[in-house]
């Protein structure tokens, strides 16, 4: 059962972001990237992620798309606007080579795998990690300042003169 | 042969890289936009996959994660505003016509 939905999953991912990648009208390529991110979630809740698969579908299915889709809506040419540039067979070599590398790297690495059974429900245990002794709070507070400087920032670079 | 940890590292390297090849040879900056997100998320999968075979007990891979979300929502937003402010100045999203820092 998990390697069924393990493999529906993957191919659908991968079919998603060719389809980014490839489709003429950015707009439909937008839907894919949506299709994407709502597959990515799924294999979060097979590798019981479950906090993080709501995360994404509310960070990334809810708001980056929207961000996404009106960037795509305030310029023009929807339609035809995904152009290949001039560097599409180096790009291709690097891509591929890089892609040997890694999975030659990843299948030849013992990796250390535990026995542990994973931990379910994870979002208790995630918020005492964040907020308690000895974990990440320091990089909490610090998200908070980077994303209000990123707001201000957006703010400013969008502001009419 | 039963799923393991490398055919999720295997899936986010070919997520990866279909990213990274978008990102060359696109043109259009909210396409490379969309493929940086494509990237991002690919190493999301083997940050939790890790998580989930190789530290499950402390959940390490899962806390990177969500400052990565964190981070890449922070990106988003600049970028898009950046995109949006050069379109209204030079009324293209062509990253060839984006050369305002080439001499």
């Amino acid at each position: 059962m998990f390697d069924i939905v393990f493999w529906i999953l993957a191919i659908i991912a991968i079919a998603a972001a060719l389809a980014v990648i490839l489709l003429k009208d950015v707009f439909r390529a937008a839907l894919a990237l949506i299709l994407l991110f709502l597959v990515v979630a799924g294999i979060y809740l097979i590798l019981s992620a479950d906090f993080l698969a709501v995360v994404q579908i509310l960070v990334y299915v809810g708001a980056i798309s929207i961000l996404i889709i009106v960037g795509v809506m305030l310029t023009h040419d929807v339609a035809h606007g995904n152009p290949p540039g001039k560097l599409r067979l180096p790009a291709l070599i690097v891509s591929v080579l890089l892609l040997g590398a890694l999975v030659l790297t990843m299948t030849s690495t013992p990796w250390l795998i535990s026995k542990l059974p994973p931990q379910e429900p994870t979002t208790a245990f995630i918020g005492e990690r964040l907020f308690g002794p000895g974990g990440f709070l320091l990089p909490v507070e610090m998200s908070a300042v980077l994303l209000l400087t990123a707001i201000l920032g957006a703010i400013v670079i969008m502001r009419e003169k | 042969m039963t799923v393991g940890l490398e055919h999720f590292l295997i899936l986010s390297a070919v997520l990866f890289c279909i990213g990274l090849y978008g990102v060359l040879t696109r043109r259009n900056v909210v396409i490379i936009l969309m493929c940086i997100e494509i990237m991002l998320n690919a190493v999301n999968i083997s940050l939790v996959a890790f998580s989930r075979y190789v530290t499950p007990a402390v959940l390490q891979g899962q806390m990177f994660v969500i400052f990565v979300i964190t981070v890449a929502a922070a990106e988003v937003a600049v970028g898009i505003a950046m995109i949006i402010a050069i379109y209204r100045k030079r009324q293209s999203i062509n990253a060839d016509t984006f050369d305002l820092l080439k001499w």
